[in-house]
């Protein structure tokens, strides 16, 4: 089935855990709360636990395990800590233990990786008892100093007091006694009703430095003796290198070493980048490109066109007899949509600093996954993990493709020929946009029946496309199968479908080009999210029913679902008409176990430009730990979300990327970006990710929206394909 | 060798005169909160003051910019307190990765000099820097409201 065959290239965090530190310690988290002996962070200021360091002065540093890549993260976890620990939130700090360290202590940091809209809602339980267990430590540590029974005592913003006498004490005075103290076997968490800063707009903690320029990116370290290399990797993936021409280039200032990265990628070693990249675009290679370099757009979209018709394909959600519904139905309808490819285009290019010797080997980089990165210092150096480290920096955009670790292992493979000096590589924003993991691309044929009655009675939908799994982590797919293209699309689970309908088949064809996929904000449900609510539209439409009004009947048994469009429609009014030329789309979705809907407002000028007036959001994350972040990550999705509708889309010509840079690749601007209401619902009772679940409803809401203006239905993406763009 | 004079201090530098503006204030000056996203003129990341007019630093070689006086990010809270942009930035929580907010402080700053109480419509002609954290409505917010102040 998988016509072009991908280059081997799984690699997995298990490295960590099997090769070096024995299977069982990757599997089991092991959370040692603190304990006789007290660990001391670099300034000698105990660890009450490995959460939570004080130092004499009150100041609370809370260690964050996973990465902070823009979307708050960093901030939200420290709320949950600081919540439990009851501590001064104005004197609190934050650091990044190093994967190193992780591995060191038994992975007692859990895990490290910053994806799946997964940061807070599968670490929120350890780091919640991180900071319960500090504060009984610390409170019972003052109850010894005082000798009276712990039960008298309570502690509030840092201040420890014992109640019947009004003495005070704070967490700085007992830190110390309380790192010697035995951690308790168990804590209780508190009643989400008591929470005070977990669901508060506090500001993030990570702002300052971003305003004045001294944060410091990967990208801007610098380490005495440090070079900095360029890179080129066979524009055909797959392909490799045949030649270069080293003596064209020698002698241009600053170039000191011209290595081969790999079997497929040159790099050029110089003292600055900027004569690195210089040298680089001078040096002639020859690629030898192989078989992929046949492959375009029209054979991929015709290879999947075949899979929306035949061959086999995976059942992700069926019920009743969707064929022979269709067979008996009264009204067929019937569409074919398709996605593109995506590159993420983070606003910092790729890059890591790598500093190899024989017995020791550390990389500096922004990642979204630390340990992973670990494991591409480990297996590019050949050393244990107790010789290799990796220093998380702050990151200058993810969005998924920093989950990925081909830029870590090309630093090491470059720094380990030059074992002894620090090698700084930077990937050019033309290397970046052509060397991508990315967004998958897909189409999906639709068709559903209706009865006599205009119910609709059956859902067939087969989407052919690319697996990221199949790519990037094959050992998660189930009998071949992937399971998260059915992102949004399945009968139950953190993301189901929202509509009940009778007879339902939804199938996946899988087809793999050689073009490598990625996680991309989203995943899977940017597709999914347009295919299936774009359809319903269509689906209204030919009921000759109102959108909204058609979406209700379906979503009596989605009580979660219903509440955040109910939300939305009643916020932007939709039972009266918008402005006069104003025209509006609605869509809903739910995913990484988080239910959003949207609205949009939109007039479209001259026919083909699109102005984006309003969009009005609500997003049940369950709990929200803080509403205005997740405001901000809903604005924020939107933004990437249309522009990927509107400008996005990566072409394949001759095997390779057609897109280099952003002009090529637009994105939008503040003029194209609409007024973004965000509803916050959060329930209760369950915790959903935030950072991409709303990216889902905004292109589906404004291509309804569109249709609503002009009768015409955009079925393909990206927009600009079709001659539309943002007014 | 050339004299670049950056945030008030002359620096001479060993760099070739065609040198983008970028990559000597990153690399040859030091200064790296000037951020290199497309090189091409493109994200407005690299954005600084040549001559108090904001400018792409990318697209602007170091010949061109002897004898300017260039302003980086670096230069805005010189005496030691923050600009009102950069104030406001941090009252409004507008950056998310902030990778792109040294460019987007620099185009504000420069758009506020020449235009203190600016419409939507001339923020929106004159910043077009792209922030792929999509922190507009935040930058907005934040403009209006040291207009407003
Ligand atoms: S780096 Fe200069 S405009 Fe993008
Ligand atoms: S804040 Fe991340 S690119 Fe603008």
């Amino acid at each position: 089935m998988n016509k072009h065959v991908l280059p081997q290239l799984n690699r997995r965090a298990f490295v960590i855990g099997a090769a070096s530190v024995g299977a069982g310690l990757a599997i089991g988290l092991d959370l040692p709360f603190g304990g006789p002996s007290v660990v001391r962070a670099a300034d000698g200021s105990p660890e009450v636990n490995a959460w939570v360091v004080i130092r004499p002065d009150d100041t609370v540093v809370i260690r964050i395990a996973r990465s902070e890549i823009g979307q708050g993260t960093l901030t939200g976890l420290a709320q949950l800590v600081a919540e439990e620990l009851e501590c001064n939130w104005s004197k609190v700090q934050t650091e990044f233990p190093t994967p190193g360290q992780n591995v060191a202590r038994k992975r007692v940091w859990g895990d490290y990786s910053t994806g799946g809209s997964r940061g807070i809602r599968t670490s929120q339980d350890y780091v919640r008892k991180g900071g319960a267990i500090a504060r009984v430590m610390l409170l019972q540590a003052a109850a010894n100093e005082w000798k009276v029974p712990v039960a008298e005592c309570a502690a509030s913003n840092s201040v420890i007091t014992h109640t019947a006498s009004g003495r005070t004490t704070t967490y700085g005075k007992v830190a110390e006694a309380a790192a010697k103290l035995q951690p308790p076997a168990d804590v209780k968490l508190k009643d989400p009703k008591d929470w005070r800063l977990i669901g508060k707009s506090v500001k993030r903690l990570d702002t300052a430095d971003k305003t004045t320029g001294s944060v410091i990116y990967s990208i801007d370290l610098k380490l005495p003796g440090m070079l900095n290399a360029a890179i080129k990797d066979c524009p055909v993936t797959g392909g490799k290198v045949k030649s270069y021409d080293e003596a064209k280039i020698a002698g241009m200032k600053g170039v000191k070493k011209v290595v081969k990265v790999g079997d497929s990628a040159v790099a050029v070693v110089a003292d600055t980048w900027w004569h690195a990249k210089t040298a680089l675009d001078a040096l002639p290679i020859v690629w030898d490109e192989g078989e992929n370099a046949k492959v375009s757009s029209a054979t991929i979209a015709k290879w999947l066109a075949e899979g929306l018709e035949s061959g086999p394909a995976y059942v992700g959600n069926q019920s009743g007899d969707v064929n022979g519904a269709l067979a008996g139905s009264a009204k067929k309808v019937e569409a074919v949509y398709s996605y593109p490819y995506q590159n993420h285009a983070a606003m910092e290019p790729l890059n890591a600093t790598a500093l190899y010797t024989p017995d020791k080997c550390e990389v500096w980089c922004g990642t979204q996954n630390g340990e992973a990165a670990l494991a591409a210092v480990l297996e590019g150096s050949g050393l244990p993990a107790d010789k290799c480290d990796v220093h998380k920096h702050l990151v200058g955009g993810g969005f998924g493709r920093r989950g990925q670790t081909d830029y870590v292992r090309q630093a090491v493979d470059i720094a380990k020929q030059m074992p002894g000096t620090p090698v700084k590589l930077l990937w050019s924003r033309e290397e970046d946009m052509t060397h991508g993991r990315y967004h998958p691309i897909t189409q999906c044929k639709m068709t559903a029946g209706f009865d006599a009655g205009n119910n609709l009675t059956a859902l067939h939908m087969r989407i052919s496309g690319q697996s990221i799994l199949f790519s990037l982590r094959p050992e998660a797919l189930v009998n071949g199968k992937d399971p998260a293209t059915f992102a949004g699309l399945n009968a139950n689970g953190e993301a189901a479908i929202g509509y009940s309908i009778p007879n339902i088949l939804i199938e996946h064809s899988m087809r793999n080009p050689h073009i490598i996929p990625g996680f991309w904000r989203g995943v899977n449900v940017n597709h999914n999210a347009i295919y299936l609510e774009c359809f319903i539209d269509e689906l209204a439409h030919a009921a000759g029913q109102d959108p909204l009004a058609f979406r209700r009947k379906l979503m009596a048994q989605h009580p979660k679902h219903l509440a955040v469009l109910n939300a939305v429609s009643e916020k932007i009014g939709w039972d009266t008409p918008p402005p006069q030329g104003v025209f509006r789309g609605l869509a809903q979705f739910a995913s990484y176990g988080t239910y959003v809907a949207g609205v949009a407002e939109i007039s479209v000028v001259d026919g083909n430009k699109i102005k984006v007036h309003r969009m009005v959001a609500a997003i049940d994350p369950g709990y929200a730990v803080n509403p205005a972040q997740i405001e901000r990550q809903t604005a924020g999705s939107f933004v990437y979300g249309l522009s990927a509708l509107v400008y996005g889309g990566c072409t394949v010509k001759d095997g390779r990327i057609e897109q280099t840079n952003f002009d090529t690749y637009n994105s939008m601007r503040i003029a194209e970006m609409p007024k973004v209401e965000t509803i916050v619902m959060p329930s209760g009772g369950f915790w959903g990710g935030v950072g991409e679940p709303t990216i889902s409803v905004g292109a589906p809401a404004v291509l309804n929206a569109y249709f609503a203006a002009t009768g015409k239905r955009l079925r393909s993406v990206p927009l600009r394909d079709q001659n539309i763009s943002f007014a | 060798m050339a004299n670049l004079t950056i945030n008030g201090k002359t620096f001479t530098i060993d760099v070739e005169p065609d040198t983008p503006l970028l990559w000597a204030i990153r690399e040859n000056v030091g200064f790296t909160g000037t951020k290199y996203g497309c090189g091409i003129a493109q994200c407005g990341a690299c954005t600084v003051h040549v001559d108090g007019v904001a400018m792409r630093s990318c697209g602007v070689t170091v010949s061109e910019a002897t004898g300017k006086q260039i302003t980086t990010i670096e230069g805005l809270a010189a005496e030691g307190t923050l600009n009102k942009v950069q104030q406001a930035w941090i009252d409004h929580d507008v950056p998310q990765c902030g990778y792109c907010q040294s460019g987007m402080i620099m185009a504000v700053t420069a758009l506020l000099k020449d235009n203190p109480k600016p419409t939507d419509q001339d923020i929106n002609d004159a910043i077009t820097n792209i922030c792929r954290c999509g922190t507009f409505q935040q930058v907005r917010e934040a403009i209006h409201a040291i207009a407003n102040a």
